[in-house]
């Protein structure tokens, strides 16, 4: 299929004993914000883990834009346009915004090998940028990520992603231990992904989140895929009898 | 008040240094003067520069989230190689080199083992400590060695400045102090040492080459170590296989007092040197004020108490005044 940006193909995935996924294939299409649903263990982070890095598929084809690629790292990952948000471990809570927006990436000057002076002037400018760009109302950037609550920081990660051009955004979780005011905020964003042209990937154990906010539900159970449908085509019912 | 805290919550160096303040004042008064004078301060700027180094190498290991107990027996190894390869006939530069990749292979190790099998550095680096050690004695063969009389002293311990103030190993440690500092806080190296230290899943998360990281960290802390020992055994005179010992606990003491986090992350290299400097003057004053010096080690273990007790209601507080702000 040419919308796809992301393709797997039979995707395979042992922890030593556990067959975490069982031979998943799926397109993930541009410009669609796709629920991933699915009960405890059924293997939802399994298969983001493997295409941000974090893990590595035992058998299978990973396509990014009809290219077959190898995503060793999370390195490799964001390079190829994927970022992931996860539930906690996205943001260094004693560090600011600003430095938390370049993590890894950081703007050099004079660089030796990978190594070099931060360009704090371009960090400081371009969080500021990032940030707006988003809506999120913050007072500095240079506040650090442990006085924001929940809901911030997944918005400042959701502009740190955005800021870095990434085509995919995969959030795992990302409303989990939020009020319902900042839940809203990040299904917003969510929302938001669509206008920016920018492929989301959405998984929640929330199915009024996912009607809410995605395109497209794809259920799975016990490492395999069970339902695949448009969001107008299926209904909650029908997706908690399958699982 | 509210500008205090806000500025705390950025240098958690802060309370260690109103404090070193507050003692200097008071020492200089209870000496009648004595404290503030040209041969006292010559005096404590002439071996701060050796417990400086440690601190500031076990400050950054510290930020990246890791702990080094072996700093202490690595500041007597390195300068004991040395000798050994004097004796031997090497030449200073030469044995210089030797040491310092001694201390990097032991930071190396101290990396490599807690990292590949995941184990905490508290024990890893308790067993180095031994082991450094124990290595000191063995290729010392039981007697100090000789030092030979042509060393450049001039370029490490000879006194320099106005009034003879410093000892060059002072300016050492100022240029190592600069770069440390410049490296944490201005490249993208010191933040991923920070980021490691800060939350290792996210630092992860976003492709940072965290076991590298620390393992540059460890190695670092350990050359510094040993290059501090040099400076004492040039000092000195002679190598003797028993100096830093207990010198690890005080260099965490030091690292602390200046406001890192045992949990990483958080700290800067000038909260270490402050944290050096406050032991260094109440050792000093102590003396100078006609105290019973049995109670210098009760002074820093209560210092080290107090500090992180008063680091920690700081960052409360400056917390709930930016949260409202
Ligand atoms: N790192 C790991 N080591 C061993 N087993 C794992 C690991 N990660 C996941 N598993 C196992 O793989 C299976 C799928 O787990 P996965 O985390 O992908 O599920 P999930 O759909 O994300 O569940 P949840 O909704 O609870 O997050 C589970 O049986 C789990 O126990
Ligand atoms: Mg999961």
């Amino acid at each position: 299929m040419s919308d796809a940006i992301i393709s797997v193909r039979n995707l395979h995935k042992w922890y030593s004993g556990v067959h975490a996924l069982k031979g998943v294939t799926l397109d993930f299409r541009r410009g669609e914000a796709l629920g991933l649903v699915g009960d405890n263990g059924a293997g939802k982070s399994t298969l983001i883990n493997i295409l941000s890095g974090v893990h590595r598929a035992d058998k299978g084809e990973i396509q990014v834009e009809g290219r077959p690629v190898s995503i060793a790292t999370p390195r490799d990952a964001m390079a190829l346009g994927i970022e992931t948000i996860y539930q906690y471990n996205s943001m260094v809570p004693t560090m600011s915004i600003a430095r938390n927006l370049f993590i890894g990436r950081e703007p050099t000057r004079f660089s030796v090998l990978g190594v070099g002076i931060l360009d704090q002037k371009k960090m400081a400018e371009e969080s500021v940028r990032a940030i707006a760009n988003v809506d999120l109302h913050l007072r500095s950037p240079d506040a650090l990520v442990g006085e924001l609550s929940g809901g911030q920081r997944q918005g400042v990660a959701i502009a740190r992603a955005m800021h870095f051009k990434s085509k995919v955004m995969i959030l795992d979780e990302p409303t989990n231990h939020l009020s319902v005011k900042e839940t809203n905020k990040v299904i917003g964003f969510v929302r938001g992904l669509k206008e920016q042209g920018v492929t989301g990937v959405f998984i929640s154990h929330n199915m009024h989140h996912v009607f809410e906010c995605c395109d497209r539900i794809v259920a799975m159970a016990r490492g395999e895929i069970v339902l695949d449908k448009r969001i107008e085509d299926t209904s909650i019912d029908e997706v908690h009898g399958v699982l | 008040m509210k500008r205090l805290f806000k500025t705390y919550l950025e240098k958690p160096e802060l309370a260690g240094l109103i404090l070193l303040v507050l003692l200097i004042a008071l020492f200089q008064v209870r000496s009648h003067g004595v404290f503030l004078n040209q041969d006292n301060l010559r005096g404590i700027l002439g071996i701060l520069p050796e417990a400086g180094l440690v601190a500031i190498g076990v400050t950054i290991l510290m930020i990246s989230g890791e702990f080094d107990l072996s700093v202490g027996s690595v500041f007597a190894l390195m300068p004991m190689t040395m000798a050994v390869l004097m004796v031997h006939g090497a030449p200073f530069p030469l044995a210089l080199l030797a040491g310092l990749l001694v201390c990097a292979a032991i930071g190396l190790i101290n990396g490599y083992v807690t990292i590949r099998f995941a184990i905490p550095s508290f024990i890893t680096t308790l067993g180095m400590l031994f082991m450094a050690r124990s290595l000191t004695v063995v290729v010392s063969g039981g007697f100090p060695p000789l030092l030979p009389a042509d060393l450049p002293n001039w370029l490490f311990t000879s006194f320099v400045g106005p009034g003879n103030m410093f000892r060059m190993s002072f300016l050492w440690f100022a240029a190592v102090a600069v770069l440390t500092s410049l490296m944490l806080s201005r490249t993208n190296f010191g933040n991923w040492i920070k980021a490691t230290g800060g939350f290792l899943p996210a630092a992860a998360a976003m492709g940072i080459p965290t076991a590298r990281v620390k393992v540059v960290c460890f190695m670092l802390c350990s050359v510094l170590s040993g290059f501090a020992g040099m400076l004492q055994v040039l000092r000195l005179g002679s190598p003797l296989p028993s100096i830093g010992e207990g010198m690890e606990l005080q260099a965490v003491a030091s690292a602390v007092i200046g406001g890192a986090s045992l949990a990483g992350g958080i700290g800067t290299v000038m909260g270490g040197i402050i944290g050096t400097t406050l032991i260094r003057v109440i050792d000093n004053g102590l003396v100078l004020s006609h105290v019973d010096a049995n109670w210098f080690k009760f002074a820093i273990g209560f210092l080290t108490i107090f500090a992180v007790v008063a680091n920690a209601w700081m960052r409360k507080r400056a917390k709930a005044i930016k949260m409202e702000g």
